[in-house]
């Protein structure tokens, strides 16, 4: 019974880190550059849930409201930060990216303080039967990242616009000779993570109510790593790698004697994985242009 | 009537410069091919004219609009299609689903699959292939594909940029056949090719292409026949 209690709450938890996972491999595999400031997109929407939540004590406007406000922010950041460095080293993107992140925190202290805000987002209560005790939220977590993670393989599998992300992804040379606006494609990318991102933050809300301005900087590590593990620029190696980071989180929590070395057994086995599998669970090799 | 007109075009990279004022025009219907050896700067000319390579001076204008400065996707938009050097088509994408990808600018869908199944009788290889893998087909079959990508567009200019690069014999023989008989079905076609014994015997007009600048032009038979093209580019 603890067992399955266990295994369900490492899947919630997992199923967030794939979330945020997801927005890390995508803007990788589309515009090649990792977006360290992805984490900190996670902040900003719960913010933007605690001043939503605040004004109106509806959840789900709350929810609205950070999704749009997170979309509109990475597209933004992209524009302003990104855009401008299309051909730079990636060093210097890298850089611009730590920048924006500390930006994003700096921003958040200096109008909420640093204080933590406490913000119950929705009591669910536990479900109980036969002396299983499942906490509501963890299901609700779940079922939505399934249906998100679901919708947006279709949407990339079978939609105009989601073959040209592969096609991009692949080659953007040969993407733009078959008419697709690349510039267009990396902003609609950063506009679905970044809205990922606030799904992702409203989950952690409603997990635990605590809310600064670090709050994506773990979180954002851990997926990133997820997303490492899975194989980056994959769809299904962020989920997959996202759902393994939070089962182990959630087993090696339950378990008193390795639980205070949680974090660190996480990037342990990312460690193992790159030695055995260098690309990653579901990542492909390099091919070589012949 | 000029369908592409290119004038004094110059383009950079960094600071060597790669075409030095090349001036060349393709008309509607020709086949106009571009010689010369490694570095010319033939593939330059190629990216450069459908906008993937900024141009620092000189103009280009299709079809009576200059897109000196406008990006390769709208130009795609207007008619121009190219099969660009290595073929590279998405090697993750089946057979179909490159194709796909060839008909992206394309308004309107209800054509498609009419499309689809007349590149599978030009390229019947292709229609054997068309839910395998793009990136496990042979290079002859990966030149078709590419071809085809590139028609799917209803090009009004098809630009090849050295489709005969790593083919066997046969496979050059049967790629230069379907250029003739693409143009022949109304594609003006501007061709690169290292190939300038097979490429200049089915163009109208050529070019030979020298460290970034243009030393010769003519027909496509004079140029075969003259001295300084069969002493570099033929072998004799």
């Amino acid at each position: 019974m603890k067992l399955i209690e266990t295994l369900l709450n490492g899947l919630s938890i997992g199923s967030t880190y794939a979330m945020i996972a997801l927005g890390y491999t995508m803007v990788y595999g589309i515009a090649k550059m990792l977006n360290f400031a992805h984490g900190d997109v996670i902040m900003v929407g719960g913010y933007m849930i605690f001043v939503t939540m605040s004004a109106i004590a509806n959840p789900i406007i709350g929810l609205a409201a950070a999704v749009i406000f997170c979309l509109l922010l990475g597209i933004t950041i992209e524009k302003i930060a990104y855009k401008p460095l299309r051909g730079a080293s990636p060093l210097a993107v890298l850089i611009t990216a730590i920048g924006v992140s500390y930006l994003l925190q700096s921003t958040a202290q200096m109008i909420f303080g640093s204080a933590p805000k406490m913000l119950i987002l929705l009591d669910l209560g536990n479900l109980e039967f036969g002396g299983l005790k499942i906490p509501v939220y963890t299901l609700v977590t779940l079922g939505c990242s399934v249906v998100i993670m679901i919708a947006l393989s279709l949407f990339v599998k079978y939609t105009k616009v989601g073959r040209a992300m592969i096609a991009v992804s692949e080659d953007k040379g040969a993407a733009q000779l078959m008419g697709i606006n690349v510039n267009g494609i990396i902003t609609l990318t950063f506009a679905i993570g970044s809205s990922l991102a606030a799904f992702a933050g409203f989950f952690m809300l409603l997990k635990s109510p605590s809310l600064t301005n670090t709050l994506g900087a773990m979180p954002g590590i851990k997926a990133f790593t997820a997303a490492v593990i899975g194989g980056i620029g994959s769809i299904p190696g962020a989920m997959v790698g996202g759902i393994l980071i939070g089962v182990i989180e959630a087993i090696s929590l339950t378990i008193p004697a390795i639980a205070p070395y949680t974090d660190a057994i996480e990037f342990l086995i990312l460690i193992v994985i790159l030695l055995v599998r260098p690309s990653g669970i579901l990542g492909k090799k390099r091919r070589e242009k012949v | 009537m000029a369908l592409l007109e290119v004038k004094d075009l110059e383009v950079y990279y960094g600071v060597i410069n790669a075409l030095k004022g090349i001036s060349f025009e393709v008309n509607e219907g020709e086949i106009v091919t571009l010689i010369g050896a490694n570095g010319a700067g033939k593939t330059t000319t190629m990216q450069s004219v459908i906008g993937l390579i900024p141009a620092r001076h000189g103009t280009v204008i299709y079809d009576g609009v200059d897109i000196t400065k406008m990006p390769c996707h709208k130009i795609v938009h207007l008619g121009m299609s190219q099969v660009p050097e290595g073929r590279r088509i998405f090697q993750e994408l089946t057979v179909y689903e490159n194709l796909m990808m060839g008909a992206y600018s394309q308004k309107n869908d209800n054509n498609f699959k009419e499309d689809v199944e007349n590149i599978y009788e030009r390229f019947p290889r292709l229609a054997e292939r068309r839910n395998q893998i793009a990136g496990t087909l042979s290079g002859g079959e990966q030149q078709m594909l590419a071809m085809g990508r590139a028609l799917m567009s209803h090009p009004k200019l098809l630009m090849l940029d050295e489709p005969s690069m790593g083919l066997s014999p046969l496979l050059v023989d049967q790629v230069f056949e379907i250029i003739k008989d693409i143009n022949k079905d109304g594609t003006t076609i501007l061709l690169v090719e290292q190939n300038a014994g097979k490429s200049l015997a089915i163009s109208d007009r050529a070019y030979v292409l020298e460290t970034g600048s243009i030393v010769l032009s003519g027909t496509g038979a004079e140029l075969a026949t003259s001295d300084k093209v069969k002493k570099a580019y033929l072998g004799g």
